[in-house]
């Protein structure tokens, strides 16, 4: 009896989102641990969400934190779409198609993976033709260049895939123009002119985001091909949440595949399916693993799979203490590297990563100088 | 069990090993330090606080530590760490105790959106709320730790706690910050008061602790009924002046001290409300304690309740 109630508490914040019905048989101190992966992987309040709905009883001491968490969300959710809108208001001059992305997409297409979902910035997708417009547009109504010194700028603008962050002089808010999802300087160019021309509005603002196909693959490629890891079992929590929810149709099943090769973001495919039903038990039709499968170059070759489980499992777990190994930094610091190594070819990285590593290194003694000043 | 029965020894290890489970109000914050003059601040003035279980649920993991870095052997600086992640700067070494105090108050204004949070005072008399939100340099904390060595109950010093539902304030009973003149003024108003050593030079100024008395640590179960909503301004030489605020002008004021006002939307709004409500609302010009003191229990003592 007892043994089938323990569970393993590196595996709390996970077994919690897998089954949630169990979180009424965790004691305080199980609690205490979960409350703290899930406060450090963003998903407080993605907890909160499953309580609510399956109208769970707790403990006063963590229901606070639940509560508190989920007030944040609520407040993020409201202040994302008045953002979009004034986004949306602010380029309607241009005539450019305006293609929210990411979360602020889940909100605005009223998906459940919003719900408890929070928020840093704001991601839009706009045709590279139109880019100047489109900042000069945006300057005008208030969003200015987060200040930035000339390489980095010149980073973004020669090899990465947007301008560099903007900010609202008076909201403080932050957003980040696209004009494609992976850099320039990556070996794989999905078609942005694809990714818009199949954009859909949505209901509640008719504001535009990306088809549901669309959506869920660039959701999968910035998860695996981006290097942020620190929020990586929220990202795979979204993937699980646009899975069950665009899979109850047929047809984005049908459409799925044949996408991500298109778009040539099967590898990135092949890894979400993969993570998300290892991680997370996100029912996936087995035709569809399969297809994957046979898809030239999206399976890994054996041993780098073997590689790649060893990192994203690790990368997967609550970026907490109580969930984290001995291998666990390096894993990070792997995919971190290989985060880059597809993002740019070599000679760039080794010129990009030196530049990096003098600034830190410039910043940090500039720092110090100034506090003994 | 209460800290004050923990040997030195002891409180020490805790502190340096598994952390310190600290009661203070509705919150349990474990923390972990090495550092001496935590661990002193600690033992001196959270003395008669309660420490929770080992199978008690935590609010908060704190850690004061040296930061990682040179500074380590030279100029040594003190971070403060929530369950691993660092918020602010390091700060220097001597500034540890009130800097866990900072970080203490920063843990619930950052993490409690279950209450509506205004940056105040709170002192209770026969179960109603006195509320001082104020800017500093105000005097608020002045006012509060005279009144509380003079028979009002110290609810916090910093943070008011409002329900979201019945609009009661929870206690926070916590040590009250006293800065640059007022730490010689409450000295010599409250002989008898316990404060720690201040440190000179923080980014407040010089800083001491006042040790809440044991009545506020005793009751930090006890909630408040909204009361009085006053907005005190320490003026030198000044006459002591109690001068009616209207509603509308509490609520703009009180709503400018709020941390999550626009955070909790609606249900801030009629919190807030509701506080404003049931208050009677002043301003307080004030220059000499005891005669502050005597306007504050005339106040409590003519004030009408149902």
């Amino acid at each position: 009896m007892r043994l089938q109630r323990q569970l393993s508490v590196n595996e709390l914040l996970v077994t919690a989102l897998r089954s949630p019905w169990k979180l009424v048989t965790l004691n305080m101190s199980e609690w205490d641990v979960l409350v703290r992966q899930a406060r450090n992987a963003n998903l407080l309040a993605r907890i909160a969400g499953l309580v609510e709905d399956l109208t769970l009883t707790i403990h006063p001491g963590p229901r606070a934190h639940l509560e508190s968490a989920s007030a944040l969300a609520e407040r993020q959710y409201a202040a994302v779409q008045w953002e979009a809108d004034k986004i949306a208001r602010a380029l309607a001059d241009t005539g450019a198609p305006v293609i929210f992305l990411k979360g602020a997409a889940y909100v605005l297409a009223g998906l459940p993976v919003a719900q408890g979902r929070v928020f840093s910035d704001i991601d839009i997708l706009v045709p590279k033709s139109l880019l100047p417009c489109v900042e000069a547009a945006l300057m005008l109504h208030g969003w200015a260049g987060v200040e930035q010194d000339a390489y980095d700028n010149n980073y973004y603008r020669r090899w990465m895939h947007e301008l560099p962050p903007m900010e609202h002089i008076k909201r403080g808010s932050v957003l980040d123009v696209h004009h494609a999802i992976l850099p320039e300087t990556s070996d794989r160019h999905p078609s942005s002119e694809k990714l818009i021309a199949a954009s859909v509005p949505t209901e509640s603002l008719g504001l535009r985001v990306l088809a549901p196909v669309d959506m869920m693959l660039h959701s999968a490629t910035h998860l695996f091909d981006d290097g942020e890891w620190d929020h990586g079992l929220r990202d795979l929590v979204d993937l699980d949440g646009l899975l069950r929810h665009f899979g109850r149709d047929e047809l984005f099943w049908k459409e799925l595949v044949p996408r991500a090769v298109q778009l040539e973001l099967a590898r990135s495919l092949f890894y979400a399916l993969r993570y998300v039903t290892r991680i997370l038990r996100t029912p996936i039709p087995t035709e569809v693993i399969r297809a994957v499968d046979l898809v030239h170059g999206a399976r890994p070759p054996d041993l780098l799979l073997m590689l790649m489980d060893a990192l994203f499992l690790r990368a997967l777990r609550p970026s907490h203490r109580t969930a984290q190994d001995a291998l666990t930094p390096f894993a990070r610091w792997l995919l971190y590297v290989r985060a880059h190594w597809l993002r740019m070819p070599p000679h760039l990285l080794i010129y990009h990563l030196l530049r990096k590593a003098l600034k830190r290194a410039h910043v940090t003694k500039k720092q110090d100088d100034q506090a003994l000043a | 069990m209460i800290v004050s029965e923990l040997s030195r020894e002891e409180l020490n290890n805790r502190l340096a090993g598994p952390g310190l489970r600290l009661r203070t109000g509705a919150f349990v914050t474990c923390a972990q330090s090495s550092i001496g003059s935590v661990a002193a601040g600690i033992r001196q003035l959270y003395a008669d606080y309660r420490l929770a279980e080992e199978s008690d649920f935590c609010d908060f993991y704190v850690r004061l530590a040296l930061p990682r870095n040179l500074r380590r052997w030279w100029r040594r600086q003190v971070l403060f760490s929530f369950d691993d992640h660092a918020p602010f700067a390091p700060l220097p070494y001597a500034h540890a105790f009130p800097v866990f105090e900072w970080g203490l108050n920063w843990c619930v204004s950052q993490h409690c959106h279950n209450y509506l949070i205004v940056h105040a005072a709170v002192v209770e008399k026969s179960g109603y709320a006195a509320i001082f939100p104020a800017p500093p340099g105000s005097g608020k904390s002045t006012l509060c730790a005279a009144l509380v060595n003079q028979g009002w109950r110290l609810l916090s010093d910093e943070l008011a706690l409002i329900d979201l539902v019945d609009s009661t304030l929870t206690p926070l009973p916590r040590p009250v910050s006293l800065k640059n003149q007022s730490i010689e003024v409450i000295r010599r108003f409250a002989p008898d008061a316990v404060l720690s050593r201040p440190v000179a030079d923080t980014l407040k100024g010089t800083v001491a602790h006042m040790k809440p008395p044991l009545n506020a640590v005793r009751r930090e179960a006890d909630r408040a009924r909204p009361g009085w909503i006053i907005f005190p301004r320490y003026e030198a030489g000044s006459a002591t002046k109690l001068g009616a605020l209207p509603k509308s002008d509490t609520f703009m004021k009180l709503a400018d001290n709020c941390f999550n006002y626009s955070l909790l939307g609606a249900r801030g709004f009629d919190a807030l409300v509701e506080v404003v409500d049931s208050s009677d609302c002043f301003e307080f010009c004030y220059s000499d304690l005891d005669e502050a003191i005597l306007a504050f229990d005339a106040l409590a003592k003519t004030t009408q309740r149902e």
